[in-house]
């Protein structure tokens, strides 16, 4: 077997408490594997760790505990000089274009920030900005503008061509589509799997919308309070869901097909998801799930290889077949 | 029986930059028991026509008729539309944190709403609060009544939000995204709350939303809107398995779909029209599949009118490979 693109192992982010008190686990002892040339969707709702999490695997955020090995070398302890030469193919795209756009320099300034970084002489900086921004679906035209003469969909394609600039191995996307327009979405969906094809860039794709998730992923983790309560290939995770977690939010995403809607069924989930200030003891997820037993509320479940085929992993006492 | 009548609306905003016509002649109505679905992306006069429903746009120039259980509403007096909205007909926003005041307590802001409309005591305004809040599914109403917005988790307080909306029993609630803040898991206790609330007080529900599975789960009746424009109303079924419209028709190909595999997206090309400098003819038509393929005279010369396709089934499309 070969080493994955990345290796992440008991990683962990506890934010300080604001006065006394243990601190918030947002994160909590992850262990997965991104490999080379795959999509990774990352699922949960508000307050999971998803954002988290992706923000640590580039170190954007600082990890309080595990390790993040990226092409070989633990990256969670380098220094941010260190990093600098590792950052070329590690890269991050953000919910919110507007936002992680400067919206004083052009999009040319923009695009070949990373370029500059990567101390690319200024021809071929020029030279490969009018490449990308053609990769992207734009113009070369569009090159002396600003972020506000676009449209959202059309500044998410400048983040997208920001981020692949240095011809990076792993793009994180945070929510790349969320904030767009239904009929945009699926444009910006077509594009990273085309850039996929054609660059064989990995992404860990980071999104609260399952069914966007489903399209674009080749393996599904679904995280619950800072865990991961499920992992595996995305048909297996999709189709025979593991962790009463799983089942119960596939079943609560609306399909766009009303006769269906009628006869699904579905599993409605008490209450809220608890606060990761003050986690549920035993499997957090213990308090909402229909299955739960004496066991759940005292003994976290370990992340572990499900029944039948495959490399599922499941946290849960109680694992559906 | 039909609650609210709406014909010809429009809004119009004056902007520095020129007139923003947001809605451009409307028709629909909603029935008691019945929940409308306006669906559309941002941009499309979704949010505006409901607002000019309710009376709530300063500024605007607004136009046509709308009639609610039989009285006109547009023209009317401020004073009149007042005594009638938040008590036959509520409003519930998207974001319940900027729509509840953080000063007072969830049970004085839903009790204010009872005393003003209905002149009832302090004590009987505070018994109907927690008496909905209770409806709503509020664990432990008395308690909760007595506690500001920001104790209550998010899909708490869009329950209470809808609670404020019921208090003065309506017959009309415009409800804009009011999930679309909420995790999937709470939406779907949100929704079921107001398909209960449908089926037992006989509630209109206008449904405001871009997600078509909102849609499907909720809606009878479905109005798609594009660039200021109605361009196709049907009921829900018909809409979802024989839509019409090459911008409904464009919208359900580019949905990933949970309950199919993964073929691949069909994207709509482009991006909504601006509303400041709108194309001409059909607002749809730079986008369309149909016309990139055969484009026509008829799509680029006048904005094609809602007309019957079927029983119960308009559509807004002139071109002739789609009117058949």
């Amino acid at each position: 077997m070969t080493t994955p693109l990345m290796q992440v192992s008991g990683l962990g982010m506890t934010y300080p408490a604001r006065r006394r008190g243990a601190g918030i686990k947002a994160v909590d002892g992850l262990d997965f594997e991104v490999r080379a040339g795959e999509t990774l969707g990352l699922v949960g709702e508000s307050g999971c760790g998803k954002s988290t999490t992706g923000r640590m695997l580039v170190r954007l955020l600082d990890p309080t505990a595990g390790q993040v090995r990226f092409q070989g070398q633990d990256i969670s302890t380098l220094s941010q000089r260190e990093l600098r030469p590792l950052r070329a193919k590690l890269q991050i795209i953000f919910q919110d274009p507007f936002a992680s756009l400067n919206p004083r320099q052009t999009v040319q300034q923009i695009i070949s920030a990373p370029l500059r970084a990567q101390g690319l002489p200024k021809e071929q900086q020029v030279k490969e900005v009018r490449e990308l921004i053609q990769l992207v679906g734009l113009a070369p035209e569009h090159l002396e503008r600003y972020p506000h003469q676009f449209s959202g969909g059309q500044a998410q394609r400048i983040g997208i061509a920001r981020a692949l600039a240095t011809r990076p191995a792993l793009v994180v996307a945070d929510e790349p589509v969320s904030a767009l327009d239904v009929s945009i979405q699926a444009q910006i969906v077509g594009l990273l799997e085309r850039l996929q094809r054609e660059l064989g860039v990995a992404y860990v794709f980071i999104a609260h919308d399952l069914a966007v998730v489903k399209h674009i992923s080749h393996r599904v983790a679904v995280m619950y309070l800072g865990r991961i309560v499920e992992i595996g290939d995305k048909e297996q995770v999709y189709a025979n869901p593991a962790h009463p977690y799983t089942k119960a939010l596939l079943s609560a995403v609306p399909l766009p097909d009303p006769a269906a809607e009628r006869q699904r069924e579905r599993i409605v989930l008490l209450g809220d998801p608890p606060s990761p200030a003050n986690p549920p003891s035993g499997c957090t997820f213990h308090p909402r799930c229909p299955k739960a037993r004496e066991i759940c509320r005292s003994e976290p479940p370990l992340l572990r290889l499900g029944s039948g085929s495959g490399e599922r992993q499941v946290a849960c006492h109680f694992p559906e077949d | 029986m039909t609650l609210l009548e709406v014909r010809d609306l429009a809004v119009e905003f004056n902007t520095p930059d020129g007139v923003v016509k947001a809605v451009k002649g409307v028709d629909f109505s909603v029935d008691r028991g019945q929940v409308l679905g306006l669906v559309g992306e941002s941009g499309s006069g979704k949010s505006v026509t409901s607002l000019a429903v309710m009376g709530l746009h300063r500024g605007a120039k607004v136009t046509g008729s709308v009639k609610f259980d039989g009285t006109e509403l547009i023209g009317a007096a401020p004073e009149a539309v007042r005594k009638l909205r938040g008590r036959r007909m509520a409003m519930v926003f998207q974001d319940a944190l900027t729509s509840l005041h953080p000063y007072f307590t969830v049970g004085d802001q839903i009790a204010e709403a009872h005393r003003e409309h209905f002149g009832s005591s302090r004590k009987t305004a505070w018994a109907r609060a927690v008496e909905v809040l209770g409806d709503v599914g509020i664990p432990e109403p008395a308690r909760r009544a007595g506690e500001y917005p920001h104790q209550f988790s998010g899909g708490m307080r869009q329950r209470a939000m809808i609670a404020l909306a019921l208090a003065c029993e309506p017959d009309l609630v415009i409800a804009d995204e009011p999930t679309t803040a909420l995790d999937v898991t709470v939406q779907a206790q949100v929704l079921d709350l107001l398909v209960k609330l449908k089926d037992d007080r006989g509630l209109g529900i206008i449904m405001i939303t871009h997600d078509l599975g909102v849609i499907a789960r909720i809606a009878d009746e479905v109005l798609v809107m594009y660039g200021g424009s109605a361009v196709e109303q049907a009921g829900a079924d018909t809409l979802f398995t024989a839509p019409r419209h090459p911008y409904t028709r464009g919208l359900l190909d580019s949905l990933p779909r949970l309950d199919s595999a993964g073929e691949e997206l069909h994207a709509i090309p482009g991006s909504p029209p601006s509303l400041l400098a709108p194309p001409p003819g059909c607002a749809f038509h730079p986008r369309c599949a149909v016309y990139a393929t055969t484009p026509h005279q008829g799509c680029t010369a006048q904005r094609p009118p809602l007309v019957a396709v079927a029983t119960a089934h308009r559509s807004a499309c002139s071109h002739p490979e789609v009117t058949g």
